[in-house]
């Protein structure tokens, strides 16, 4: 945690302890030592308090900075390297930071939504959305070669979006009863997760495995899917 | 001149217009290609492997590829004239959100409108008239979205204003009742040679779109 010789900055994370897209915002200001105040929203019983911070999605999470909400987890990623300069998410250069907002819009815009199909439907429907999550994994499986992470050396943009098919994917692969992302395929992927794990800023980040799958267990009960 | 800039573009595409007003704001020279989808040049295949779509700018070698991420390339590639952001880091993600939000329910509401009809048409008016509030809302009384200059905001909606026409026409809507505002931003922005040499004429834009609907919807 960041020593401030003056306690004017004041952040408060909304959010959701389940969440990926909650969760990044977390991985983004312990790497940054930033400190903050998290709370915990119960998104199926919206509070005042996130109806007024973000009237237009009216969704967690929601970043407020000295009284100022950010939303959007892409929107509030590039505000806290913006503001908290030390240990950058993004790259310098214009072209390599125009390849990182390329590949985190593919993850939350098309990776995502595949895998959302994977766990929601059955048969023939997911059979394709399996391929097509592969297809588009493929991607990144190439991006990772010689590369211990996304950004490099260290954590990036890219890796701090990716949690998602680190911790929710792949983590809950078992759940869905399918290996959407089997190691023979994608190695770079598992070489990179295995990084991940053993990185202080994620291991301290991301959901506790064991409360989590009994969480996802429990959506998938409640939604009628069949958990393996 | 080595490092001429290609932008690879599609005529009608507003996402394509981005990229052309973003490089003009600048006084970029850059070398305009037109691609032709029935049979994608070799340079934008290998250059947008994942998604294979305009724009694409290719720069000293490097492509760029989606619309919003080409804008924010060319403000960052040639940050000393008309910056597309204000400096402060909370405006900038003002900024940003709302460029999003064009991304999120302007587009997908507006391409109800002219790619279907029927019911599906209907919902997409629907959607549409609620983001044109919401925009109008966020507009206020400031001459742009960015305040007094034109920046990232501006740049990513006003290239759906060479389509109002089409959208009032096909969706049998009239924006400046719903959003009187936006329309004069429309106007003010037009002014703006960097804007008006990058859109094409409503007018092109309306055959384009009765086109498709009479090649895909059998109708008008």
């Amino acid at each position: 945690m960041a020593e401030r010789s003056e306690d004017s900055e004041e952040v408060k994370l909304l959010g959701m302890w389940a969440s990926p897209f909650s969760r990044r915002i977390e991985i983004a200001l312990t790497l940054k030592g930033v400190p903050y105040e998290f709370s915990e929203q119960d998104i199926t019983n919206k509070s005042d308090l996130l109806l007024r911070l973000n009237p237009v999605y009216k969704m967690i999470p929601v970043l407020v900075h000295n009284g100022k909400p950010i939303s959007e987890s892409l929107v509030i990623l590039e505000y806290i390297d913006d503001t908290w300069r030390n240990n950058p998410i993004l790259p310098q250069d214009p072209s390599e930071r125009a390849m990182a907002r390329f590949w985190a819009k593919l993850i939350d815009q098309q990776i995502c939504v595949a895998a959302m199909k994977v766990a929601g439907t059955i048969g023939e429907e997911r059979d394709a959305a399996v391929e097509e999550t592969r297809n588009l994994l493929m991607f990144l499986e190439k991006e990772l070669v010689g590369k211990d992470f996304f950004g490099g050396q260290s954590l990036g943009l890219v890796d701090i979006v990716a949690t998602l098919v680190a911790f929710w994917l792949i983590r809950t692969e078992d759940l869905l009863g399918v290996k959407v992302v089997p190691v023979e395929k994608f190695p770079e992927i598992h070489r990179w997760v295995k990084n991940l794990s053993g990185n202080d800023v994620i291991k301290k980040c991301i959901p506790p495995e064991d409360e989590h799958l009994e969480y996802i267990r429990a959506r998938m009960d409640k939604l009628n899917i069949k958990s393996a | 001149m080595a490092n001429k800039p290609i932008l690879l573009d599609y005529w009608p595409s507003m996402f394509g217009m981005r990229a052309r007003v973003a490089l003009r704001e600048k006084g970029v020279d850059f070398e305009y290609r037109e691609e032709d989808f029935s049979n994608k040049s070799a340079l934008l295949l290998q250059s947008n492997p994942v998604h294979k779509k305009i724009p694409v700018l290719v720069h000293n070698g490097k492509p760029v590829c989606e619309s919003l991420n080409v804008v924010q390339y060319v403000d960052e590639a040639w940050p000393d004239k008309n910056p597309f952001f204000p400096s402060d880091p909370y405006g900038r993600s003002q900024a940003r959100f709302w460029a999003d939000f064009v991304d999120k329910k302007f587009t997908e509401a507006q391409v109800k409108i002219w790619m279907k009809k029927g019911e599906e048409q209907e919902a997409g008016k629907k959607e549409f008239i609620e983001a044109l509030k919401i925009l109008e809302s966020e507009l206020g009384d400031k001459p742009y979205f960015g305040g007094d200059s034109f920046g990232y905001v501006d740049i990513s909606l006003i290239t759906f204003y060479s389509w109002f026409q089409a959208y009032e026409k096909f969706g049998n809507i009239s924006i400046e009742a719903e959003s009187p505002k936006l329309v004069a931003w429309g106007k003010r922005c037009m002014e703006k040679e960097s804007v008006s040499k990058s859109l094409p004429e409503s007018e092109k834009i309306v055959g384009y779109v009765a086109e498709f609907r009479k090649n895909n919807l059998g109708s008008e």
